[in-house]
């Protein structure tokens, strides 16, 4: 690896970017559009939802009703917590979307109606999950709680009360924004570096250039690092953008939203240079681009709920590195996560880079057959 | 000495060959180089640039180079000629390390090819026959990526740069796009983007053929000016003019060597005669001995039949008593043959198989 050498693909590499004025103004535009166009959201019922239950009552009614709520399959309360906080560090992680919780005085509320007897504690970062939490509410608990019939007809107090953590308003683009940086950096860092890599092949600049001491390594780097610095710029138009005109909140700190956008960055970059060794036309790598691009979008539960995939996509979600990058992201600027917390899903990006990059460069060969 | 390249221009960490620079004179045969200092890592062949052994590739089914023998003096002009598909490109691909060989053997240099190609690859220039530079980047700045790709520092890269604009006539056109410059333009770029760095061994893919004649004159006037400082040159062509320019040739047919030798060298050694029909109407004539056993090609030229034969007097004769008979009145003289000739009976061999000539086989 020679320095000067890595330096100049650079610099020749940006030279060709200012003056490809539609790529350029696909780096700021694309991002721009497509912010605006889904600054409206989807949304979709869902089951399974990872759950916990804080039952602080202990009653025969209180566990009748976590059985039947259990038994709707909306949520899978995996974890029985006896400590508030508990319930705070899961949902904080992303290890559940939501919380149900029996207050200790549970019995007394139910009789005397003066409260809500019970609490749904929802992460709002996920307004699919927001979703789900209001079909809970309206569930016909009524034969549970109210076993003799003796429902009071004056009765003002519902039977399930929704916290809504993170999106208290439920609004749209605060679910969206952060997921829509995934969406746009898949998009661009992909496509961008595939078709950049492939257009030397298709020009025959790589007939000159391997006939010369460059290293296919040089090369690449040299050709993906100005991708590093547009993905940011990117990030942050998107990011400027999400907080003037939606108020998208970034609860977390400003450099964990860069970090976990950098690691995202290299691994779709990695991606790209994959396919430019699998595509032998710029509309090949477009093509195998978009092949990789779509599946990203729907299974990374940016637009459908992860929670209410069937196995098999679930487990292709998990391979993808817009899913974690979407919990990442949403983890930061939704729930104020670091991403000490969310290591878990930083590593899985790290993994896939390492392994697609592997592949990658085992597959370039500094020969034309 | 604006023809002359610097070889201190290049860093190499071994100490260099001196320019064989005895400009053997076009025509004149192989061997007028009697070996000069020899360069460490040449072992045997200090004199052979390029020395290839059987050399075969096949793509699939198809056999795009042919069990091809090959040695290549330094200092020289080396012709491929050949038609489209005969396996020029694929031989050159071959011997700068960009195509795996299926089989035989290729020395560059000394360098053991493909196994050392990257050391080589320091070495030689290579102008491939599609402009390969960048269309979106200056005269300049495609000069500038190429001298760092080399490794050459910034003083000394400007230095190179300016040298070649002057040579190559770019001077005004180096704030210039590739893309804006003429077929001549594109082309003396590519020269000078291939000979930067001072390389011993220059391979061109067929480089004249988007260009007008006087172009391709100025090129291969350079191309001189290149071999008197000691590079070696192997040029492929379809170009009669340009091949009878190269000190060597090799003509090749669907992958195989089918000749080679100097210029004349193959000229004198023509296998059959070229004769000229003097007559009032060629085009009657050619129809009258079309097929006719001896004839092996006829090329209307102007007003006069060429006609390539099978050797003699007796087939001369025949062939003027064929167009007596037919009612033609002609004259059919000896001429002497062209390199056109050579090449048409070199392919000839060939061309029997078409079914064409099957009938009157």
């Amino acid at each position: 690896m020679n320095l000067r050498r890595l330096l100049s693909i650079v610099v020749k590499e940006l030279r060709q970017l200012r003056r490809d004025r539609l790529t350029f103004a696909m780096i700021v535009g694309i991002p721009t559009m497509q912010l605006l166009l889904f600054g409206y959201a989807i949304n979709l019922d869902i089951r399974n939802l990872e759950a916990a239950v804080l039952d602080q009552a202990q009653s025969v009614h209180s566990r009748e009703i976590v059985a039947a709520l259990a038994q709707t399959h909306v949520m899978n309360f995996r974890y029985r917590l006896d400590e508030p906080q508990q319930l705070d560090a899961l949902l904080r992680a992303g290890k559940i979307s939501a919380g149900l919780v029996i207050p200790p005085d549970f019995e007394r509320r139910m009789i005397v109606r003066d409260r809500v007897p019970m609490q749904i504690v929802v992460d709002g970062s996920d307004q699919v999950t927001q979703q789900a939490a209001r079909q809970l509410a309206a569930l016909p608990l009524a034969g549970v709680l109210d076993p003799g019939g003796t429902s009071n007809p004056n009765q003002t107090v519902g039977n399930v009360e929704i916290v809504n953590f993170y999106n208290p308003e439920r609004l749209a683009p605060v679910n969206t924004v952060p997921g829509l940086i995934g969406v746009i950096l898949t998009m661009t860092m992909v496509l961008f570096t595939a078709m950049a890599i492939v257009r030397e092949r298709e020009r025959g600049n790589l007939e000159f250039l391997i006939a010369t001491p460059v290293s296919p390594g040089e090369l690449t780097i040299g050709k993906v690092l100005p991708f590093v610095g547009i993905g940011l710029i990117q990030t942050t138009v998107v990011l400027l953008l999400g907080t003037l005109i939606f108020h998208v909140p970034i609860r977390g700190t400003l450099l964990d939203v860069y970090v976990i956008a950098l690691v995202f960055i290299i691994a779709s970059l990695s991606l790209g240079v994959f396919i430019s060794t699998l595509a032998q036309t710029q509309f090949q790598s477009m093509q195998l681009a978009f092949f990789t691009f779509l599946p990203q979008i729907l299974l990374s539960g940016f637009m459908f709920p992860y929670a209410g995939m069937p196995w098999p996509a679930q487990w292709l979600a998990e391979i993808f590195p817009m899913t974690h990058f979407v919990r990442l992201i949403r983890g930061v600027m939704l729930r104020g996560a670091g991403v000490a917390e969310l290591w878990p899903e930083l590593a899985a990006l790290g993994v896939f880079t390492v392994i697609v990059l592997s592949i990658a460069i085992a597959r370039t060969r500094k020969r034309l057959d | 000495m604006p023809g002359n390249v610097d070889r201190r221009e290049v860093t190499m960490s071994q100490p260099r060959p001196q320019p064989a620079s005895r400009h053997s004179p076009p025509h004149a045969a192989e061997g007028s180089d009697p070996a000069g200092p020899v360069p460490p890592r040449a072992g045997p062949s200090g004199d052979v640039a390029i020395r290839a052994h059987a050399l075969t590739k096949r793509f699939g089914d198809v056999v795009a180079v042919d069990n091809l023998d090959l040695n290549v003096a330094r200092a020289q002009v080396y012709g491929f000629l050949g038609p489209n598909g005969s396996g020029k490109s694929t031989t050159i691909r071959m011997l700068c390390g960009l195509l795996l060989p299926t089989s035989g053997e290729i020395e560059v240099l000394g360098y053991r090819i493909p196994e050392q190609a990257e050391l080589l690859k320091r070495r030689i220039g290579y102008m491939t026959q599609k402009f390969s530079l960048y269309d979106d980047l200056t005269v300049y700045e495609n000069l500038d990526f190429v001298s760092a790709v080399h490794e050459f520092d910034r003083p000394r890269a400007k230095r190179r740069i300016d040298e070649l604009l002057d040579r190559y006539w770019l001077g005004d056109m180096r704030k210039r796009l590739a893309a804006t410059l003429s077929g001549g333009q594109k082309q003396r770029l590519a020269l000078a983007a291939s000979v930067l760095h001072g390389p011993d061994l220059l391979l061109l893919d067929e480089p004249t053929s988007a260009v007008d004649p006087q172009s391709r004159r100025e090129f291969w006037d350079s191309l001189f000016d290149l071999v008197d400082a000691g590079t070696t040159i192997l040029v492929s062509t379809h170009y009669m003019d340009e091949a009878e320019r190269c000190h060597r040739l090799a003509i090749l047919d669907r992958g195989r060597l089918v000749a080679d030798g100097s210029p004349q060298e193959l000229m004198d050694r023509l296998p059959g005669m070229a004769l000229l029909v003097h007559c009032a109407n060629a085009r009657q004539a050619q129809a009258a001995l079309d097929g006719f056993s001896g004839v092996v090609a006829m090329a209307q030229i102007g007003a006069q039949l060429r006609v390539l034969a099978q050797d003699g007097d007796a087939v001369r004769e025949r062939i003027a008593g064929k167009l007596q008979s037919t009612g033609i009145e002609a004259q059919v003289e000896r001429t002497a043959p062209n390199l056109e000739d050579v090449f048409v009976a070199a392919t000839h061999r060939e061309a029997r198989d078409r079914p064409r000539h099957e009938a009157q086989a």
